[in-house]
């Protein structure tokens, strides 16, 4: 049985082989039945909307059906059931499982209980591999994954995405750039294990020192929460915002992206400009998660 | 009997049959028991002597359990916490077998993860799971959490 747990497990073989697949789906339109009789469980115990609504159209769309929980609340886990449990059960009923969970490590505990495949959908401040996959799609459709910078901005140490897009690209000739402020850079293991791995990953104060050498400038939301007072928070995220001031000598192939939702770190007068990626990145959800569908269950 | 004499300096007696666990690091023997399961209540025969000299280390402490033979699984546990730690099986109060602990690859169910947001701190049928890294550090394989330094206020 194959599960989708950590985009480290992945070999680049199977990242390549997801992303040439959910390109092939995408240029024929989205016109396949491959999972049609099939009945996937979106179990989400915490709130999503792109994750779980991309899951859904993508099961629809090769054919498949969805049955759904989608809180705590309106689940046997609110009247003390384990998820171990809830796994169990669930995955006598359908032929594939996707989960998120507030937990971090709940979807590697559901693989080791369910006698159907798992993909993880989102595990706390975990894993997050199928944005990670459309993450990478979304650089692979504008440029090849070789001998490119690329900047991670934001909230990189509470910041799942981030993380996880850093192990994705050591499978690729890149050179990582760091940009964040201090109380929020990236953790010191995933540095040293950057280093393991031989990427090239550079810390910087500030994105002016570097924006201009980047081919991805990848935004993430700085989380309010993680703030003393809201003058600190206000005050970094500010410095953060990205304009199109801040953009106006970048490389023409700049591509910009954000895993959504934004909270103001994209000006909207960005949106126009041909760098900005994230709306078309959050499209290739479907045929990202189309892909990983079919991994698992054909 | 053997009639042996205990050597110089040694506090506790040789044993007939079982493993003495040399060369720990001062004050850790009762977590080296702790580590292999061993309480008031199982039926080993346990001797322990803490922070006695060493040439080597300054002072170390030793365990001697009668009796009973630990696994090569059951001591490289104790690599986590002692890595200098010799191992020597005892047979007939004679050295029969002499080894030292390696860190293992991975160690299950007795180190606690210090995420309290990681699923095996919670209600859940599962054991605790690390594999472990560079230096004897050991990184949760379930939340990646990795435990740097101060591995026995993790030890359940």
């Amino acid at each position: 049985m194959h599960h989708i747990i950590s985009i480290k497990e992945l070999e680049v073989e199977d990242i390549n082989r997801l992303l040439d697949k959910a390109r092939l789906i995408q240029e024929k339109g989205f016109k396949r039945r491959t999972l049609e009789g099939k009945l996937v469980a979106l179990l989400f115990f915490e709130p999503s909307t792109r994750t779980r609504m991309s899951f859904s159209a993508a099961l629809s769309r090769l054919g498949g059906d969805v049955i759904t929980v989608d809180s705590v609340e309106g689940s046997s886990i609110s009247k003390g059931e384990t998820l171990a449990d809830t796994i169990r059960v669930v995955s006598s009923y359908v032929d594939a499982i996707v989960l998120r969970h507030p937990k971090e490590g709940a979807a590697r505990l559901a693989a080791n209980f369910s006698t159907v495949p798992v993909i993880n959908a989102g595990d706390g401040a975990g894993q997050h591999p199928s944005q990670t996959l459309l993450d990478l799609y979304t650089i692979r459709e504008n440029m090849p994954l070789d001998n490119i910078d690329v900047g991670l901005l934001g909230d990189l140490r509470y910041g799942r995405t981030s993380h996880s897009l850093s192990y994705a690209l050591s499978n690729y000739n890149v050179r990582i750039h760091t940009i964040a402020p201090k109380s929020l850079e990236m953790p010191a293991v995933i540095i040293e294990e950057m280093a393991e791995r031989g990427v090239e990953l550079i810390q910087h104060d500030s994105l002016a020192d570097v924006i201009n050498e980047l081919d991805v400038l990848y935004v993430t939301r700085i989380q309010r929460e993680r703030f003393p007072d809201s003058a600190s928070y206000a005050r970094v995220a500010h410095s953060y915002r990205i304009t199109p001031e801040v953009l106006k000598d970048v490389k023409d192939n700049l591509i910009l992206m954000h895993p959504l939702p934004r909270a103001g770190e994209i000006d909207p007068a960005v949106d126009k400009l041909p760098y900005a990626k994230y709306f078309r990145q959050a499209e290739n959800g479907v045929p990202v998660r189309m892909a990983m569908l079919e991994e698992v269950m054909l | 009997m053997s009639g042996k004499e205990p050597e110089d300096g040694l506090l506790i007696s040789p044993i007939q049959d079982g493993t003495v666990i040399d060369h720990i690091t001062g004050g850790e023997a009762l977590v080296v028991l702790r580590i292999l399961g061993i309480t008031g209540t199982t039926k080993e025969a346990i001797s322990v002597a803490t922070n006695v000299g060493s040439r080597i280390s300054g002072k170390k402490d030793i365990v001697k359990i009668s009796n009973r033979e630990l696994s090569k699984e059951e001591v490289d546990r104790i690599a986590l916490i002692a890595p200098n730690a010799t191992i020597n099986i005892i047979r007939d109060f004679r050295v029969f077998e002499k080894m030292k602990v390696e860190i293992p690859e991975s160690v299950t169910g007795f180190v606690c993860c210090p995420n309290p947001g990681c699923i095996t701190n919670s209600n859940e049928p599962v054991e605790s799971g690390f594999k472990t890294k560079k230096g004897g550090r050991l990184q949760c394989i379930y939340c990646d959490t990795i435990i740097s330094d101060n591995i026995v206020d993790y030890i359940i």
